[in-house]
């Protein structure tokens, strides 16, 4: 098989998830983008260990070990990105990206419950309360 | 042990006496009086030890040099000759006296340990300036008696007089020691040496290219340390400092050391006749001057201060017509009363509970409260005021004589308008002299009124030292002046017939006059009851005198005078004792002259800084954070917006380096 078809596949696929995650607004799915890209990248990886073999007279196959890793990397990272996903809609009711905006510049951690910002208990009583959101 | 050792000993003896009563001031208490008092006696004898050892002959003259540092060397150096001799133990018999006297003066005093280390580190200092034959090892002595005059003046830092008296007395000496310090320089640059002895053989060879200027320099830090005018207005202040340390510093010793150190180059000064008429018109101006402000003066210890000047004037007025014998006898006779007409005046206020002129002529019987200073302050103003037979008549007419011997113009080291002005100004200050110190004795023991409080008799070590000093008051002057000259430059002290005649009699007018004035006024004291007292008349002296001085100025109004109709000097100086109660208003001169430039200055530099230099930070500041602004827009929270930068960089980056590499 010529090596263009999967640098080919590999390529749509990051494409694919690049897309993902740059336009999609669940962030389970924008997980998922990642994890396309993180599998484009391995398919290249084999792909071209093979390409490499056929030439090479004795080879490690690095590329196939680091293949390895790779997918035991994105099953940690897969599993502590969906933790952190679930904690975040249990505790402000959605996974949408484009709502999370805390580090905005000038977010200044509103009050959930609407408090008028200019009184002076404001400040504390946010902070308080992003307190508890985040405990 | 040789000459040289015993003269080494002399200052180091102090200066261990001070470093280990500052060390054990705290944790031995009872070590502090052996400390102050016998390091002191010990060198006193050392120095009289070297006095008999010189005995006026040929000059002992030591040296050594610690390490090279430079162009012009700089030695550990003695040179003792009669001169210094003598004034060592003139030093140290004061400085005796005094830490004594201190002893029962401040005995409850808390800071009785630093205050004797400090005394015992001025004697050490001053011993150094003595004895030094390098000129820039006197220079360490004569800074180190600056900064111990500004601690001492200080003593009772919790009253405002005394902080602001002291920082004067420093402001005002080092405003003459920078131009001494330049003439030091100037002078060691020209002969080549900072070694008296190789200074002086230079001099003597035409060695120096500016004697005008270095002289003249020179001058200013002597004015400034001997209290001559226009640096003079420290020295009445400086009487806020406990009165032991008036006697030894303000009186005796250190202001003399600007004569001493006069005496000891006085051909520099002989080399330029300009500076010499200088110094007879500073001479002239400081005797007249001070002697009209001491007759204004209620607080006696101010009276005192401006006699110190007065004779000082007598002393530079002696070195202004190149008798340096007259200057240095007249050093030694007026440190011997002075020192006893200052620690008289402690025990009067002390007794008093005041230290106002116009109280104590209120009060009965206060010569019977405390003989001892009454026979001995009578000896000192006698002395003070030249009646003969005591010392001061013949210091001071060989001050006089030496003058009247200029003014006929056959001498070539002095000129002849040098001498006139010397004599003239010697004359009017001697019936000024005698005149304050008549006002002075009658005020202090001749008021009438309600009977002086008694608090018992002074402790011994106070009177006794009193009469110690009154010997030589009474008898140097008389027994020295045939010996002295051989210790001296050999010229004759004795009296001549013509200056004695007059001098005597213009004091005897002035003493006459003043008890005219008293015998006026003195009805008038009883109609104006005054007092400003002590509020713990049983205190030991040092607190009873520092609140003395403390309720001088709510009392009268001012520290200098009291508004009393009965003061034969009010009666006497007319429309003039309002100025020269504050000493001619120089030092409404000086805040003009310095005070106010330097204010202004300050504020206009704090303007300069907050308005003009901070806006300009403040400008720069400003262009940063308006892109900082700019910038922050950019940080919207959504993290796929980053994604996208970062990718869009990455693209660009990866564009870049292809470009690069294929070379296009």
């Amino acid at each position: 098989m010529h090596l263009a078809y999967p640098a080919v596949l590999s390529a749509l696929l990051f494409c694919t998830g690049l897309y993902g995650v740059l336009a999609r607004r669940n962030a389970i799915l924008v997980l998922m983008s990642v994890e396309l890209m993180l599998n484009a990248v391995n398919l290249n990886l084999v792909a071209f260990d093979v390409w490499l073999s056929r030439t090479a007279e004795e080879t490690l196959h690095s590329g196939q070990a680091l293949t390895l890793f790779t997918i035991a990397i994105a099953a940690a990272e897969i599993g502590i990105g969906l933790a952190i996903v679930l904690a975040v809609h249990r505790n402000r009711g959605t996974a949408d990206i484009d709502k999370l905006r805390d580090t905005a510049e000038g977010h200044e951690s509103r009050p959930v419950d609407g408090l008028d910002s200019g009184t002076s208990t404001a400040e504390p009583t946010g902070r308080t309360e992003k307190a508890e959101a985040t405990a | 042990m040789t000459t040289t050792t015993l003269a080494v000993l002399v200052p180091l003896l102090p200066f261990l006496g001070a470093a280990a009563g500052l060390l054990l001031g705290r944790t031995a208490p009872g070590f502090v009086r052996p400390l102050a008092v016998l390091p002191t006696l010990t060198s006193l004898v050392l120095a009289a030890l070297v006095a008999v050892r010189q005995g006026g002959d040929a000059a002992v003259d030591a040296a050594t040099e610690l390490t090279p540092t430079g162009s012009i060397p700089i030695e550990l150096a003695l040179y003792i000759d009669g001169f210094a001799a003598l004034v060592a133990v003139l030093v140290g018999l004061v400085a005796t006296c005094v830490q004594v006297y201190s002893t029962g003066y401040l005995r409850e005093d808390p800071r009785y340990p630093s205050y004797a280390a400090l005394v015992a580190l001025f004697t050490s200092a001053m011993f150094l300036v003595v004895y030094s034959g390098d000129l820039i090892v006197l220079l360490v002595g004569w800074e180190v008696m600056g900064i111990c005059s500004y601690f001492l003046v200080g003593h009772y830092w919790e009253t405002p007089e005394a902080r602001a008296a002291s920082i004067k007395a420093f402001l005002v000496t080092k405003l003459g020691d920078v131009p001494f310090l330049i003439g030091l320089f100037a002078l060691a640059t020209d002969a080549g040496s900072f070694r008296i002895t190789k200074v002086l053989g230079a001099v003597a060879h035409g060695g120096l290219d500016h004697p005008t200027l270095i002289a003249l320099l020179l001058l200013a830090g002597v004015a400034g340390k001997s209290a001559q005018f226009p640096l003079h207005t420290w020295l009445p202040d400086a009487m806020a400092g406990p009165t032991p340390v008036s006697a030894l510093i303000h009186a005796a010793t250190m202001v003399a050391a600007g004569v001493y150190f006069i005496a000891r180059l006085l051909p520099v000064f002989e080399a330029s006749q300009a500076a010499m008429v200088v110094l007879a018109v500073m001479a002239a101006v400081t005797m007249a001057g001070s002697g009209l402000a001491a007759l204004a003066q209620d607080d006696i210890k101010r009276v005192l201060a401006y006699s110190t000047i007065g004779q000082l004037g007598y002393m530079t007025g002696a070195l202004a017509v190149g008798d340096r014998g007259a200057a240095v006898f007249h050093l030694l006779s007026h440190g011997a009363f002075k020192a006893l007409l200052f620690l008289a005046a402690g025990v009067i206020i002390h007794a008093a509970g005041t230290n106002s002129l116009a109280a104590m002529s209120r009060m009965t019987g206060l010569r019977d409260r405390v003989p001892d200073a009454f026979w001995t302050m009578t000896v000192a103003l006698l002395a003070l005021a030249a009646i003969p037979p005591f010392s001061g008549f013949f210091s001071k007419e060989s001050v006089l004589g030496a003058a009247e011997h200029v003014t006929t113009g056959h001498t070539e080291h002095a000129p002849a308008a040098a001498g006139w002005i010397v004599l003239v100004a010697g004359l009017v200050t001697a019936l000024l002299t005698a005149a304050y110190a008549a006002r002075l004795w009658l005020l202090a023991f001749h008021g009438r009124g309600t009977e002086a409080p008694d608090h018992g008799r002074q402790p011994l070590t106070m009177t006794v030292v009193l009469w110690v000093l009154a010997a030589p008051s009474l008898a140097l002057g008389g027994f020295a002046y045939r010996s002295l000259p051989d210790w001296f430059d050999g010229r004759d002290l004795a009296p001549a017939l013509a200056t004695s005649v007059l001098g005597t009699g213009i004091a005897l007018i002035g003493v006459l006059v003043v008890h005219a004035a008293w015998r006026h006024t003195t009805a008038q004291a009883a109609r104006v009851p005054l007092g400003a007292v002590a509020a713990h008349p049983e205190g030991d002296a040092g607190l009873v005198e520092a609140e003395a001085i403390a309720t001088h100025a709510p009392a009268y109004g001012d520290v200098a005078s009291a508004p009393d109709p009965a003061d034969p000097g009010r009666l006497l100086l007319g429309p003039l004792h309002r100025h020269a109660a504050v000493g001619f208003h120089l030092d409404a001169v000086y805040r003009a002259l310095f005070v106010r430039p330097v204010q202004g200055g300050a504020s206009l530099v704090r303007f300069l800084d907050r308005e003009v230099v901070d806006t300009y930070v403040r400008g720069a500041g400003t262009l940063p954070r308006w892109l900082g602004t700019a910038v922050r827009r950019a940080q919207t929270g959504n993290v796929q917006t980053y994604v996208s930068a970062l990718l869009a960089g990455t693209v660009v980056l990866a564009v870049v380096a292809l470009l690069v590499a294929t070379g296009a």
